[in-house]
């Protein structure tokens, strides 16, 4: 009954009063039999979804109360409950635990701090360039552009370790141009604290030294990213580009070509017409591009287990990689699982953040087109 | 400046879009077009150039001369040892059974599920169709420890069974055929329903071949995945002689191998690996492209 007074409405506004009145006596017979079909339709799935996903997911938010060592079952009076320890061990205890949380933290920050925009603006302007009617083989670049994009990450990092060896490919490169290349994956030296050293601050200044938030000094808040990972966000950047320009290339191809014409007309210029026609046009896409991107890049784990395993010095440690370890590696089950929610919690933020902005500007957009958007891009040009 | 160009460019506006390669400023950008392209042509492609290589190189060679794409001398022991020395082909197999089974049942459950979301009406549909949504969010990265947990409490840890199962439903492929089948017209159906044939026949006989392009969209893009599937393979076996490929190749990288670093080997068993997925890319591009597109929508 109570599902009835739940999907009612819902029903009769999807279904307009299609079925002719003259069948309302056969209704009720097609709709059981429709019920007991569309059941046996999605019981496969919400079967595997819920036995696969959502028990898994309870399971965890217990164990995560525990301090399950992976001996026997979790579910058994034996286990030692820990409240919300192993949360509070992550943000309020000094310890171990809270030290390499807060360092994953710091290295993923950076990771998607650089990913992100370096991502979508190589996505975009491999978008704009294939977008070029005037250029033959845009459709094999493309596919070059893609190919990255699905081949197995585990494939391709073993790629990237050969190309950022020590004698590897990129040293060759850059010694063509007389430079000494760095020793990859040994690196653990911060950008941030490279930077600082160009201009002559090679030790943390006494204002630096301690006193940062979560246990962290401010010195080491302030790192920057790794010369090692700054490899693996080179990789990452690498492949993830493809998928993103499609996305955009989908978009370009909306613009009408009357207004690229227009703004040509009025003498805009590529840049202006990029800045003030093109990327106005694109701006959803834009939008969902960068959203998806900082989406993924809290979820960075295939190549950091392949290439770095959270080292050196833990400059490669991210939350969802450090999850792994600290169940898998230091049997610490209950710190683990509580990473992940941790770690899922950022994530359904930004899905959620995602999801509410996209309509706004959706909703946007479609007013601004409607409205005053004829009259605005007369004027600007 | 805008102004003064304006009437010019008026004049000859229509002629340009065919005929733009005829200024020296159209020259210019086509040029510095195809200067792009080409580069970022060499960026993407020419690491696997490199890989394929340095596969047929002896070690000190590629260790020399890691940017050149040319082994001299041409060295196939690399590929000898793969097949002989590790267990590649026990993992190439484990990886065709799993993703046959995964495609099949992926697909299968999709194509029920979606068929049965976007056209039946039953009571608690939104509810289901809610829960697919909310799993399309639900990032993998997290479901590492909670997978290991049921796997280990159902006793499927460390077995086929456990590889293969959890992965059988997929949210993505049901959206995906959901949206497919909301896109069709009903009236073909609608006869068939007339003359008094019930779901599950109108679906099989009916709905079924219509739907072949998605299905085989859908079937393509869960290929990849399932042959590409990493984590999950970490949490659900520990048996080297469950591994699949990715597994196995993480495996070698992470020194099973023993002494040197090997690279001619670890290139060529990591370019075998991503041959299946190349040759299904090279033949069935679009269905990638619509993939991604997808990818995009359900956001």
């Amino acid at each position: 009954m109570a599902t009835d007074v739940l999907t009612g409405p819902g029903d009769t506004r999807r279904t307009p009063p299609a079925p002719a009145p003259r069948r309302t006596r056969r209704r009720a017979g097609i709709r059981s039999r429709e019920t007991t079909a569309g059941w046996l339709f999605v019981t496969p799935v919400v079967v595997l979804l819920g036995l696969f996903m959502l028990l898994p997911i309870l399971m965890a938010l217990w164990v995560s109360l525990t301090d399950w060592n992976g001996q026997g079952s979790p579910f058994t009076g034996r286990v030692p409950l820990a409240g919300l320890d192993n949360y509070t061990d992550l943000f309020t205890r000094d310890g171990l635990a809270r030290q390499n949380f807060m360092t994953s933290i710091r290295n993923n920050l950076y990771y998607v701090g650089i990913v992100v925009p370096a991502q979508t603006v190589l996505a975009l302007l491999l978008a704009l360039v294939v977008n070029n009617r005037m250029l033959r083989g845009r459709s094999f670049f493309r596919s070059a552009f893609y190919f990255p994009s699905i081949t197995s990450s585990v494939a391709i990092s073993v790629v990237f370790l050969f190309l950022f060896a020590n004698s590897g490919a990129v040293n060759g490169i850059l010694a063509l141009f007389g430079i000494d290349g760095p020793q990859w994956f040994a690196d653990s030296r911060g950008l941030g604290h490279l930077l600082l050293g160009a201009v002559g601050v090679d030790h943390p200044p006494a204002a630096l030294a301690s006193g940062g938030p979560f246990g962290m000094s401010w010195w080491d808040w302030l790192s920057g990213p790794s010369v090692a990972m700054c490899s693996i966000i080179i990789l990452v950047v690498w492949t993830t580009s493809g998928t993103f320009m499609l996305m955009f290339l989908a978009a370009l191809q909306n613009v009408p070509v009357a207004l690229d014409e227009a703004s040509l007309l009025d003498g805009a210029n590529r840049w202006q017409r990029l800045r003030h026609v093109t990327l106005p046009m694109i701006r959803p896409t834009l939008f969902l591009v960068l959203a998806l991107g900082t989406i993924g890049s809290w979820q960075v784990f295939d190549q950091i287990y392949v290439m770095s395993q959270g080292d050196p010095a833990k400059t490669t440690l991210t939350p969802a990689y450090l999850s792994y370890r600290t169940a898998f590696r230091d049997f610490d089950y209950g710190s683990g699982a509580a990473i992940s929610f941790v770690l899922f919690l950022i994530i359904i933020l930004l899905t959620i953040a995602q999801r509410w902005l996209l309509r706004e500007r959706d909703a946007g957009s479609r007013a601004r087109r409607a409205g005053r958007g004829p009259r605005r891009t007369g004027r600007r040009s | 400046m805008a102004v003064l160009t304006e009437p010019r460019r008026g004049t000859d506006g229509p002629a340009r879009a065919g005929s733009g390669r005829r200024e020296p400023r159209g020259l210019l950008t086509t040029f510095l077009g195809y200067a792009v392209l080409v580069f970022f042509g060499l960026v993407y492609l020419y690491p696997f150039v490199i890989q394929l290589g340095n596969a047929f190189k002896t070690e000190p060679d590629a260790a020399a001369n890691p940017l050149s794409p040319i082994p001299s001398p041409l060295d196939v022991t690399s590929f000898l040892r793969i097949f002989d020395g590790t267990d590649f082909p026990l993992w190439f197999g484990n990886s065709v059974l799993m993703t046959v089974c995964v495609t099949a049942g992926r697909v299968g459950t999709a194509a029920l599920a979606g068929y049965a979301l976007a056209r039946l009406r039953f009571r608690g549909r939104r509810v289901v169709f809610g829960m697919v949504v909310a799993m399309m969010a639900v990032p993998p990265v997290v479901l590492l420890i909670p997978k290991f947990l049921v796997l280990n409490q159902l006793g499927i840890y460390n077995s086929y069974l456990g590889l293969i199962v959890p992965l059988l439903a997929d949210a993505t492929a049901v959206f995906i055929m959901k949206q497919f089948f909301e896109s069709i017209p009903v009236s073909v159906e609608e006869a068939a329903r007339i003359d008094g044939a019930g779901a599950v026949r109108t679906f099989w006989s009916v709905v079924l071949p219509m739907a072949r392009p998605a299905l085989l969209a859908v079937t393509i893009l869960m290929f990849q995945g399932a042959w590409n599937e990493f984590p999950h393979t970490l949490v659900a076996v520990q048996d080297p002689r469950l591994f699949t490929l990715p597994r196995g190749l993480a495996d070698l990288v992470s020194g099973s191998l023993g002494k040197g670093t090997q690279y001619p080997l670890k290139l060529g068993a990591a370019l075998l690996a991503t041959i299946p997925v190349a040759v299904i890319f090279v033949v069935f591009q679009r269905y990638f492209v619509r993939g991604a597109n997808e990818g995009a929508d359900k956001g």
